[in-house]
């Protein structure tokens, strides 16, 4: 079984990876597709801003989150100790 | 030979040769290198070499096009295609990595004990993946077809024949170092003809930004309202708000293409290739680091075209009698594409001039008809010749569209490649050394999976000459079986330290069953046309669902069946639960081994 330790930075990165997603499936199924319509009656520059989500703005999201959850794991690799070299 | 025939044949003709001499220079002499380039890719190198492996035919030279008409709902693949990494980093690539075998059948061998999951996973992997090769196939014939204005089977043999040299030879290694090349010619093949267009549309140089800019013309009106205006003025749906379909299918369509981009095993694979489990995160960042470069471009890409191509048919007002092209006056790109077959003009009213409208709006078609047109003239505009087309549509300079020709390919043969590794790989690897003949001596290995690579190009150069579809409609439904079969399986092994055998087998079956019903239901078994069944059923009969988005729903019953199996089936054994608490913690991943 696992011990105490590795439990809790599982659980970490659980809750973590929840947050990240929360926010991928805003920005792309909500922001994009869901809630188009009344998004679109904003603008973003020339861009409906439902429009820019789903062709642009989602994009952009993703690679933050990608290394945010980078970022943090790493953190929390050395939290718990259970980082690499 | 014209000008531009000579410009094309050098650039790519000096493209190919780079990236044979990169093959060359980086020839694998160990299995570890062919399989996973000896683990020692950076991350950034790592992540452009995905990016290209990644980018297919598909995403060069179809998706723009497919924007271009679908509008707003081409979102599906510009979201889809790129959401698929967010899954990938936090979900897949670090556990898989600190496992650290070679194949993606391994790891589903090991984690659900014994070869029965093993096989049924190579199954998958093989259906998903020529599934895909088909695509590219298409997509290499289709720029040769035009631009070497050779037939599609002889450019079609000339891809294989490229492929074979650099993909047998130089293994993941060779592969690897050649995608990097790849990626640079696309991304400036892509980038550059964009740039242009939006400098001579809206004065910006960055298409992102000029998308949602206003016109150049100095009307002061914004570049997208100009769209929705002349498309509308022609019978059209409004641009920035055409939905494929319904929200309901676009939901399901999008999550299927993310799903299925994590469970596509070519793209998995690219992770075992870094030295360390933080390298697989950051790596999966820096691919769509260098992806999304490409796909912010791709919506102003097609948006631009369309534009284009509406203005360069309707020269002036709609329903004068001066108002369109006349068709003795046409452009030289016209012609070219009208050789091909892909371009297509009837001269339905006899006046000389093409009419190009949406006759299906009954509305507008009444209108029309008071004014003399008899029905849209542009009887067959096909998608794939968008991007490729876009340079000369736009009167850009020849090394310009040169420069397209060279990443086009460039994009469909890296992705050839890195599908055909995945093939050769868990045919020599997981079928042969995994089962059936386990002593087989590295260099034997290494033999048979050069020759088990040499026979997946010539089966995928089969189907590329009798191919089904679209190149990203046959490429969406690759998506949708490594969405329903593999991504499920490998999920629910590293979160589930439940899932057993029996649970894990079931679920694949279940979900690429499903899929495959729906999909062949639809399209005909093997694409077969005559081969459909149950056509009293109709089309999209489940939800209004298209079979390329079908994947999601299989992904749903394969985590279903696969859990309530497990659950009245047996705990795995101690030793595998063990092993799923290793993979979950970075530490102690070493290089990986054969075995």
């Amino acid at each position: 079984m696992l011990n105490e330790s590795a439990q809790a930075y599982w659980r970490a990165n659980l809750r973590l990876v929840a947050f990240c997603l929360a926010i991928w499936f805003l920005v792309s199924y909500v922001f994009g597709i869901l809630m188009v319509e009344q998004l679109n009656t904003f603008q973003l520059g020339g861009y409906k801003l439902g429009f820019w989500f789903a062709q642009q703005g989602s994009i952009y999201t993703f690679v933050i989150l990608i290394f945010f959850y980078a970022w943090r794991m790493s953190v929390l690799d050395r939290k718990y100790d259970v980082h690499e070299d | 030979m014209d000008n531009l025939q000579l410009l094309t044949y050098i650039v790519v003709g000096a493209t190919f040769a780079l990236y044979i001499g990169i093959a060359i220079w980086a020839r694998a002499g160990t299995t570890g290198e062919f399989y996973v380039a000896g683990k020692g890719v950076h991350p950034v190198a790592n992540g452009m070499a995905t990016a290209a492996d990644w980018m297919s035919a598909a995403s060069f030279i179809s998706m723009a096009g497919l924007i271009a008409f679908f509008g707003y709902g081409g979102a599906v693949f510009l979201m889809g295609w790129t959401g698929g990494y967010v899954l990938l980093a936090m979900l897949l690539a670090p556990y898989l990595r600190k496992f650290g075998k070679f194949t993606v059948p391994e790891f589903i061998g090991e984690r659900y004990y014994g070869n029965s999951a093993r096989i049924v996973a190579v199954l998958c992997l093989i259906i998903a993946s020529i599934t895909y090769v088909i695509g590219q196939m298409k997509g290499i014939g289709v720029a040769f077809s035009r631009f070497l204005e050779t037939s599609y089977e002889v450019g079609l043999y000339a891809g294989m024949g490229i492929v074979f040299i650099y993909a047998v030879l130089g293994g993941m290694k060779g592969i690897t170092y050649t995608q990097i090349a790849q990626y640079v010619v696309l991304i400036f093949a892509y980038t550059i003809p964009a740039i242009f267009i939006s400098l001579n549309l809206t004065g910006q140089a960055f298409p992102q930004i000029g998308l949602g800019s206003a016109m150049a013309d100095g009307s002061g009106q914004m570049m997208l309202d100009k769209l929705d205006q002349v498309v509308t003025d022609l019978g059209f749906h409004e641009y920035t708000t055409q939905a494929r379909l319904s929200g309901l299918n676009m939901f399901v369509y999008t999550m299927s293409l993310m799903i299925g981009t994590a469970g596509l095993p070519h793209v998995i694979i690219r992770f075992f290739t870094v030295p360390r489990v933080r390298d697989a995160r950051t790596s999966a960042g820096w691919a769509l680091v260098f992806i999304a470069l490409l796909y912010t471009t791709a919506p102003a890409v097609g948006a631009m075209a369309r534009l284009n191509l509406m203005n360069t048919i309707q020269t002036g007002e709609v329903g004068a009698a001066e108002g369109n092209l006349v068709y003795a006056e046409r452009p030289q790109w016209f012609k070219n594409w009208e050789t091909t077959g892909l371009l297509k003009f009837e001269d339905k009213n006899g006046d000389g001039r093409i009419q190009y409208y949406n006759d299906k709006n009954p509305e507008f078609a009444a209108k029309a008809e008071a004014w003399g047109w008899q029905g849209n003239e542009m009887v067959k505009v096909d998608r794939d010749i968008m991007v490729l087309a876009n340079p000369e549509i736009a009167n850009l300079p020849n090394w310009v569209i040169a420069i397209v020709v060279a990443g086009g390919l460039a994009a469909a043969l890296s992705t050839a490649a890195g599908l055909l590794l995945a093939i050769a790989s868990s045919i020599s690897h997981d079928l042969l050394k995994g089962i059936f003949m386990p002593n087989i001596s590295e260099r034997s290995e290494l033999m048979a999976s050069r020759i088990a690579m040499a026979g997946a190009i010539f089966v995928a150069g089969y189907l590329g000459l009798n191919p089904p579809g679209f190149a990203a409609g046959t490429v969406a439904l690759a998506f949708g079986l490594a969405a329903s079969s593999i991504f499920p399986a490998l999920m629910m092994g590293i979160f589930n330290k439940r899932m057993n055998k029996a649970g894990a087998i079931a679920g694949m079956l279940a979900g690429i069953g499903v899929t495959l019903f729906y999909v062949f239901q639809h399209k005909g078994i093997f694409f077969i046309k005559d081969w459909t069944y149950l056509e009293s059923w109709g089309q999209n009969w489940f939800l209004g669902i298209e079979p390329n988005a079908f994947g999601a729903i299989g992904a749903v019953v394969n985590f279903v069946v696969a859990y309530l199996v497990s659950k009245i089936t047996a705990p795995p054994p101690e030793h595998i639960q063990h092993l799923v608490e290793h993979v979950r913690v970075p530490r102690g991943a070493g290089t990986a081994t054969g075995h």
